[in-house]
């Protein structure tokens, strides 16, 4: 299992890691996100209470999503200005949104020096078809996915951390849930098969075959695994982690909720004493009104994650 | 089997755990200040170490952490975990982080940048491969890395890494500079070791390569209390409160 990377596979091919980024390294600052909150925010002071209730690391954005959703209209990446500010304003990693298959977004967020860029479902795609080749960059990726297959077709393009997509700006769990419980079902199926059924595997979830392998006999995804899309308690925040996620990112449910700093803290705690209920009632106490939530069976509530495949 | 206890608040302890396995060491997580009574040695991993001291401040660790570490007993700081240990830190956020200190030495959080700067580079450790063998250089991974620059008269310096001349330092680096004239130009120290304490910028928990995990063993049987104080551990409550099984990332180098 040690030895071959993600990436290694095709040699000379088109697919090489470049030598100044290896894959290792991109992959390694997601593993020191592991066990934390990544929070979304739209100004330097939201940023530095992200930063003081322990987020480690922020999306800095314009819009958060609750927001781009209710406003409609295309959103794009966020203001490069902006996004200095916020990076001027705190020590922990910041990370910004491209829209999907737009890679001169992500040259541009590459140049400002963020430290880690979601192709994001939640702005609006540029590229129906295609992703961003993620192998081009210096800068590590993370993507969404709702299933295994999804997954690990964003690795093979490059991404060095996995996010599932939930449903952003709902403040609605179930979508993460049925996501995160997809693709940690897919593996224990896939953990559980023989070997020769596992290239028959790889095509019906449409993903290299490799990649499947070396998810069966790891047991996880080959990189750091995220959950996202809904999260707005410290319960939320608990269950993801406790359904296998390495970490969690919260959008919309810090600052749409009536208490920002209170509830930040809480989430982290939570995500930190994930499997200690003592602690996590403890958190949970008095932490204002969370934000309000988005009925799904709604026909009107648009779907971000089926925007890409 | 042994016990070394690995502080789980947020960053690489899976990791450090599973290196820790790989020499047939059982690493438990420390989350809680009590929990740090029942183990003799620490590791401090890698993470945020904003978010880390924060998490420790909420739970009240800083006192006991401090006082473990002037029991004497054997502690390993990575990244994250050299900035804790370090007596004095700068070009930290507003406000500065507390630290728990030991170390005699001033670290510079963050020096080489942001993500887009961090890589990866062969350290020599003639010291390391004295003591545990193997080659001469050990793979060195910076991930938004911190390094020494000051070190007080007791403190050993294990490694360091010259700094190409082109390298930009502290780009975009939006934190005040304290001491511009303090950087050395040429090398900064990365792995330093006092007494019973070790502290290294790059993460070994990352690599396959267990030398530094070997060394840090055996600082932690050299202190004594190992065969006594493994019983207690064992036979106590199983720190580590996870009930399905986890498992470990790839290495990828």
């Amino acid at each position: 299992m040690a030895g071959t990377g993600v990436v290694a596979v095709y040699g000379n091919g088109a697919i090489t890691e470049t030598h100044k980024s290896p894959f290792s390294v991109k992959v390694g600052l997601a593993q020191m996100l592991r066990g934390g909150v990544i929070m979304d925010v739209v100004t330097p002071e939201q940023a530095r209470i992200a930063e003081e209730a322990g987020a480690c690391a922020v999306m800095a954005l314009e819009r958060v999503p609750a927001d781009i959703r209710a406003q409609g209209g295309v959103a794009r990446m966020s203001d490069p200005q902006l996004i200095k500010e916020i990076k001027q304003a705190v020590t922990i990693p910041v990370m910004a949104k491209a829209r999907i298959g737009h890679f001169v977004e992500a040259q541009i967020l590459e140049a400002i020096g963020i430290d880690y860029v979601d192709e994001s479902e939640v702005l609006t795609p540029a590229d129906e078809e295609n992703h961003i080749n993620k192998h081009n960059f210096r800068i590590p990726f993370v993507c969404g996915c709702r299933n295994l297959g999804e997954a690990l077709r964003r690795i093979r393009e490059g991404a060095a951390m996995i996010r599932t997509k939930g449903e952003a700006g709902t403040g609605n769990i179930i979508e993460a849930v049925r996501h995160v419980r997809s693709v940690m079902g897919d593996i224990r199926v896939l953990r559980n098969m023989d070997d020769d059924e596992v290239f028959s595997f790889a095509k019906k979830i449409q993903s290299p075959y490799d990649l499947v392998m070396q998810t069966k006999q790891l047991g996880r995804l080959p990189v750091v695994h995220f959950a996202a899309g809904g999260v707005a308690t410290p319960a939320d925040a608990a269950l993801m982690m406790q359904l296998g996620c390495d970490g969690v990112f919260v959008g919309s449910g810090v600052f749409k909720s009536g208490d920002p700093a209170r509830r930040a803290r809480a989430i982290v705690q939570a995500v930190t004493h994930y499997s200690d209920p003592d602690v996590l009632a403890e958190v949970s106490c008095g932490l204002g009104e969370a934000m309000v939530g988005l009925n799904l069976n709604d026909k009107k509530v648009e779907r971000f994650a089926a925007r890409s495949e | 089997m042994a016990v070394v206890g690995v502080l789980a608040l947020q960053g690489s302890f899976n990791e450090h755990i599973a290196a820790l396995k790989r020499l047939g060491v059982k690493g438990v997580e420390v989350r809680k200040p009590e929990q740090l009574q029942t183990i003799s040695s620490l590791i401090i991993p890698g993470g945020e170490s904003t978010t880390m001291a924060k998490l420790a401040e909420f739970h009240n660790l800083f006192p006991a952490l401090r006082e473990f570490v002037q029991m004497g007993k054997p502690v390993w700081g990575t990244c994250a975990g050299l900035i804790f240990l370090a007596n004095k830190a700068v070009g930290q956020k507003e406000g500065g982080q507390e630290l728990v200190g030991g170390l005699d030495c001033t670290v510079h959080r963050n020096y080489f940048g942001s993500q887009i700067q961090s890589f990866e580079a062969e350290l020599l450790v003639p010291e390391l491969a004295s003591r545990e063998g193997g080659p001469e250089t050990f793979p060195g991974v910076f991930i938004r890395a911190p390094a020494v620059l000051e070190v007080g008269p007791e403190v050993e310096v294990l490694a360091d890494y010259p700094i190409p001349s082109n390298k930009v330092l502290y780009s975009s680096s939006a934190v005040e500079i304290q001491e511009e004239n303090a950087v050395p130009e040429k090398k900064v120290i990365v792995a330093i070791r006092q007494g019973n304490l070790l502290g290294t910028a790059f993460h070994p928990e990352l690599t396959a390569d267990t030398r530094w995990h070997s060394y840090f063993l055996k600082m932690a049987r050299g202190y004594g209390e190992w065969t006594s104080n493994t019983t207690v551990a064992v036979s106590g409550v199983d720190l580590s409160s996870d009930k399905q099984t986890r498992y470990d990332l790839p290495i990828f180098r």
